[in-house]
C-alpha cells in the first residue's frame, strides 16, 4: 500500500467535489444560451461563484473561473501590467525570488518582451519577506511601481507572507497588490475582503478538485487587460464558455476545506510536528528548514545533509512513500530549489532537501509509514553521496 | 534509457529474463532541447519523455537522473581540453568510462543495484573461472565493443549487454515494434550529442580561442598562414589553401597538429600510415594477461567503427606498445587503440606517440 504525503502536489478528489463534477456531467448546455437548459447550467455555474465568494469571503463579481493557477497568475501579472501601463509609465514590478515558477517566469517574459524592470524583495534564511525593504522601496518608487505580486504561503517551504501588511504598505500609493494563495488555501483562513488585495490566485486541484480549474479573484475596482480576447465571458477577463462541472467541483471542494480548516489544520499541525519530532530524533543531523518562522501546519521541509534529494525520493518511492523535494522539476530532473537557494542555502543544501505536505486524508499511519523508510532510505542516499551529480 | 529503440528493448529483454529493473534517463545538459533534431539520439526533453514510455510500457518504475556537471566536467571539458592539446579524443568512450559505468554506477550500487543494462551492441561473457570477457556483438556493422573496451574487470562484472547477441539492429526493430514500444522506428543517433549542429569544427571554434599559426612541411619549412589548430584533423588533405603545390606535385596532408607551435605540419601520404603505437594510459577489459610485458598477437583497433589490423602488443616501461603488422592511417594520438584477441576485447590505450610506416617520428 502506497502512502501519499505529498498534497502539495495535488490532494486527492473530494467525494463532494466529485459529486458535484458528475452532477454537473449530466446536463449539457452552454450556460450562455438563452433558453432554459442554458439557464439551468448558468444558474449551476452561478452557484459555485456564490460558494467560492462565501469560502473565499469576496463579492461574486469578482470571481473569475480560469483553467489553472498558472492562467491565473499570468493573468493577474500581465494584465495588471499593461493596464497600469496605459495611462502611465510604471514599469517596476515588486516580487521575491522564493515565488512559484508561475509569476517568476511571469515577470521575466515582462522584463524581456515589455520592457518591465523587476525588484527582487530580500528573503531571510527562514524566507520571510523583507517587508522593510519593500516599504522603502514603495516610498521612494511609488510613482513607477505598476504591482506588487507576493504568495501568501510558499509552495516548498509553507512560509507565510503577511499580506494584509503589505497591502498596507502598498495601499498609500494605490498599487495593485497579487498574491498567489494557491498553497495557503485551504490550510489557513483566508479573506479577500479583509486582505486588501487587488487580485488572488486560488487553484482547485490543491483543495481536492479535479486538475483544470482555478479562480481568480479580482477586485471590483480593478481593471485588467485580458490575456485572451472572445466571447467576453468572466467580465470580458476569460472568454471562452464556462466549464461549469469543474467550477462545481471546485465550489465543493473549496466549501468543505473550509468548513473543516480549524479542526483538520489544528490536527495536522500535531501530525506534522510528531513527524518533525520523530525525524529529528532518528536522524539528528536533518534540518527542519523554517521551524522559527510563521508556516503552514501541514507542511514539513527539511534538509538531509550528504545525499541527493533525487536519491532520497527514489528510495522511498521504492519502499512505498511518496513524497517531493518541493522544487520544480524540469522533464524529471529535479534542480537545486530556487527557493532554498533565495533564502541564502547552499546548492547541496538546495539539493538535499525533502518536503513532506499532509492533507485531508492523511493519517498517523502515513506518517509512521514514513518515519519507518526515512532512516534506511538517508542511509542508502548518502551512500550514494552528493558527488553523483 | 536514452530514448532509443536499442535500450528501450535491453530493458525490455531484462524484464523478461526476470530481473527487477527500473528505468533510469541521465540528464547530462543542465538546458535540454524540447524536440530532438537532427541525428542526435539522446538529451532532449523528447528523448526523456519516449524513455519514460518506453519503461511504462514494460511496467518498470521510470526516474530522471541529472549527471549534467560529471558530464561536463568529465566529457565535455575534456574534450575541449585534449582538442586544444592537439589530440583528438572520443568523448563516448570517456562518457562509458567515467559516467555510464563510474558515477552511474556507483550511485545504482549505493542505491541497492546490481547492474547498469544498456542497449549496448556488446557481449559479456564468463569465463571458467567466473571472470568477466568482453567481446563483440554478433552484428559486426553495430559493433560497440570499441567504446565499451575502457571497462575494467569490476564494471564488466555490473554490467549487462542483453543486445549482444542479436544477429542485426532490423531485429531489434521488429522486436520493438512487436512489443508495442513506439520508438521501433525512431532513426538512430550517430553525432556526439552534446555538439546540437553535428559540427565539431565549429562547435569547437565557440569553445576554443583560435590562435593563428603557420602550415609547416615535415623539415620546418612555413608553407602557409591558418587561423587555428582546431580547424584541422590529421588526416586532412582539403583546405589547406597552401596555394603552391608540393615538389613532386602530389597532394599533401595534415601529418600532425601541434598547438603549443601554433604549427600544422603537412606532408605526403606515406608519412600519414603509422606502424606503431604507444600509451601510458592503458588498461585491461577483464583479466589482464599474465605476461604483460611479452609480446602477443592481436589485432588492433582505433576507431569506433574502424578496420583491425592485426599487431603486436606488449607492456613495455609502463607503456601499451603496439606494433602493427599492416600500417594503419591517420592516426591521431588521443585516439583510443582497443586490441583484441578474437572476438575478446583485451585491454585498451589512450595513444600518446605514434610512428610513422617511415620511422619518421611524427
Amino acid at each position: 500500500m502506497k502512502v501519499f504525503l505529498d498534497h502539495a502536489s495535488t490532494t486527492p478528489l473530494r467525494k463532494v467535489a466529485k459529486e458535484a463534477l458528475m452532477m454537473g456531467l449530466e446536463t449539457a448546455a452552454n450556460p450562455s444560451s438563452v433558453h432554459s437548459m442554458g439557464q439551468y447550467t448558468r444558474n449551476l455555474l452561478e452557484d459555485a461563484r456564490d460558494s467560492i465568494a462565501k469560502s473565499l469571503d469576496c463579492n461574486r463579481s469578482e470571481v473569475i473561473f480560469n483553467s489553472g493557477g498558472t492562467e491565473s497568475d499570468n493573468q493577474a501579472i500581465k494584465g495588471l501590467y499593461w493596464e497600469r501601463n496605459k495611462t502611465a509609465n510604471r514599469k517596476l514590478i515588486i516580487s521575491a525570488k522564493t515565488e512559484h515558477h508561475a509569476v517568476l517566469d511571469t515577470i521575466e517574459w515582462l522584463e524581456k518582451h515589455e520592457d518591465a524592470v523587476p525588484i527582487w524583495i530580500h528573503v531571510d534564511q527562514l524566507g520571510q519577506i523583507d517587508l522593510d525593504q519593500l516599504q522603502k522601496v514603495v516610498e521612494t518608487r511609488h510613482e513607477e511601481i505598476a504591482l506588487i505580486s507576493l504568495m501568501w504561503a510558499n509552495n516548498e517551504t509553507g512560509v507565510v507572507t503577511d499580506i494584509p501588511r503589505v497591502c498596507a504598505i502598498a495601499s498609500e500609493y494605490s498599487i495593485p497588490v497579487h498574491s498567489d494563495a494557491i498553497a495557503a488555501c485551504g490550510h489557513m483562513p483566508i479573506s479577500f475582503r479583509e486582505s486588501g488585495l487587488a487580485a488572488m490566485t486560488v487553484s482547485g486541484h490543491k483543495l481536492g478538485a479535479p486538475i483544470g480549474v482555478a479562480v481568480l479573484i479580482v477586485g471590483r475596482s480593478i481593471k485588467l487587460e485580458s490575456l485572451v480576447h472572445g466571447g467576453g465571458q468572466e467580465r470580458a477577463m476569460r472568454s471562452g464558455t464556462m466549464n461549469y462541472p469543474l467550477a462545481m467541483a471546485m465550489a465543493a471542494a473549496l466549501e468543505e476545506a473550509t468548513a473543516e480548516l480549524d479542526w483538520r489544520e489544528a490536527e495536522l499541525g500535531n501530525l506534522r510536528d510528531y513527524l518533525e519530532s520523530e525525524v529529528e530524533r532518528l536522524i539528528p543531523e536533518v534540518e527542519v528548514t523554517v521551524k522559527g518562522a510563521n508556516r503552514l501546519p501541514d507542511n514539513s521541509h527539511m534538509i538531509f545533509p550528504g545525499c541527493q534529494g533525487d536519491s532520497l525520493l527514489f528510495l522511498l518511492d521504492i519502499a512505498g512513500v511518496e513524497v517531493s523535494t518541493g522544487s520544480a522539476c524540469q522533464a524529471g530532473v529535479i534542480g537545486p530549489s530556487h527557493v532554498l537557494l533565495a533564502m541564502g542555502k547552499t546548492e547541496d543544501e538546495a539539493n538535499g532537501c525533502l518536503r513532506i505536505t499532509l492533507g485531508y486524508s492523511s493519517t498517523k499511519a502515513d506518517v509512521d509509514k514514513f518515519l519507518s523508510a526515512i532512516v534506511e532510505a538517508y542511509i542508502g542516499a548518502k551512500r550514494a553521496g552528493l558527488s553523483a551529480r | 534509457m536514452s530514448g532509443g529503440v536499442d535500450s528501450a528493448v535491453a530493458a525490455a529483454r531484462a524484464v523478461e529474463a526476470g530481473h527487477d529493473v527500473v528505468g533510469v534517463h541521465l540528464a547530462l545538459s543542465r538546458m535540454p532541447g524540447t524536440l530532438r533534431t537532427g541525428s542526435r539520439g539522446c538529451c532532449t526533453i523528447e528523448d526523456s519523455m519516449d524513455a519514460q514510455r518506453a519503461a511504462n510500457k514494460l511496467g518498470i518504475p521510470f526516474y530522471v537522473w541529472d549527471f549534467s556537471e560529471r558530464f561536463k566536467q568529465d566529457v565535455v571539458d575534456d574534450f575541449i581540453a585534449e582538442y586544444a592539446a592537439g589530440r583528438t579524443p572520443n568523448p563516448c568512450m570517456r562518457c562509458n568510462e567515467r559516467i555510464k559505468f563510474a558515477a552511474l554506477l556507483e550511485k545504482s550500487l549505493a542505491l541497492g543495484f546490481d547492474a547498469i543494462c544498456t542497449g549496448h551492441y556488446a557481449s559479456v561473457e564468463y569465463d571458467s573461472q567466473g571472470n568477466p570477457e568482453l567481446h563483440r556483438s554478433l552484428e559486426m556493422a553495430k559493433d560497440q565493443s570499441y567504446v565499451l573496451g575502457v571497462l575494467t574487470k569490476d564494471q564488466l562484472q555490473h554490467a549487462i549487454f542483453p543486445l549482444g547477441k542479436t544477429a542485426s539492429k532490423e531485429l531489434i526493430r521488429a522486436e520493438a515494434d512487436q512489443r508495442g514500444l513506439s520508438v521501433a522506428k525512431k532513426p538512430d543517433s550517430y553525432d556526439i550529442c552534446f555538439i546540437p549542429e553535428g559540427d565539431t569544427r565549429e562547435w569547437l571554434g565557440d569553445h576554443l580561442k583560435a590562435e593563428p599559426g603557420k602550415i609547416v612541411d615535415q623539415e620546418g619549412n612555413e608553407l602557409a598562414d591558418h587561423d587555428g589548430t582546431i580547424g584541422y584533423t590529421i588526416g586532412q588533405r582539403k583546405g589547406l589553401r597552401i596555394g603552391r603545390p608540393a615538389a613532386d606535385g602530389k597532394p599533401r596532408y595534415v601529418l600532425d597538429i601541434r598547438p603549443k607551435e601554433r604549427e600544422v605540419v603537412v606532408g605526403p601520404q606515406d608519412a600519414l600510415q603509422i606502424s606503431e603505437l604507444s600509451g601510458e594510459r592503458f588498461s585491461w577489459c577483464g583479466v589482464g594477461p599474465d605476461n604483460p610485458e611479452q609480446w602477443r598477437e592481436v589485432d588492433c583497433q582505433v576507431r569506433a567503427h574502424g578496420e583491425t589490423v592485426p599487431a603486436e602488443m606488449a607492456i613495455i616501461d609502463g607503456q601499451m606498445q603496439i606494433r602493427l603488422n599492416e600500417p594503419l592511417i591517420g592516426v591521431a594520438p588521443g585516439q583510443t587503440a582497443v586490441v583484441y584477441q578474437g572476438t575478446r576485447v583485451l585491454g585498451q590505450t589512450t595513444i600518446d606517440k605514434t610512428l610513422s610506416a617511415q620511422a619518421a617520428n611524427v
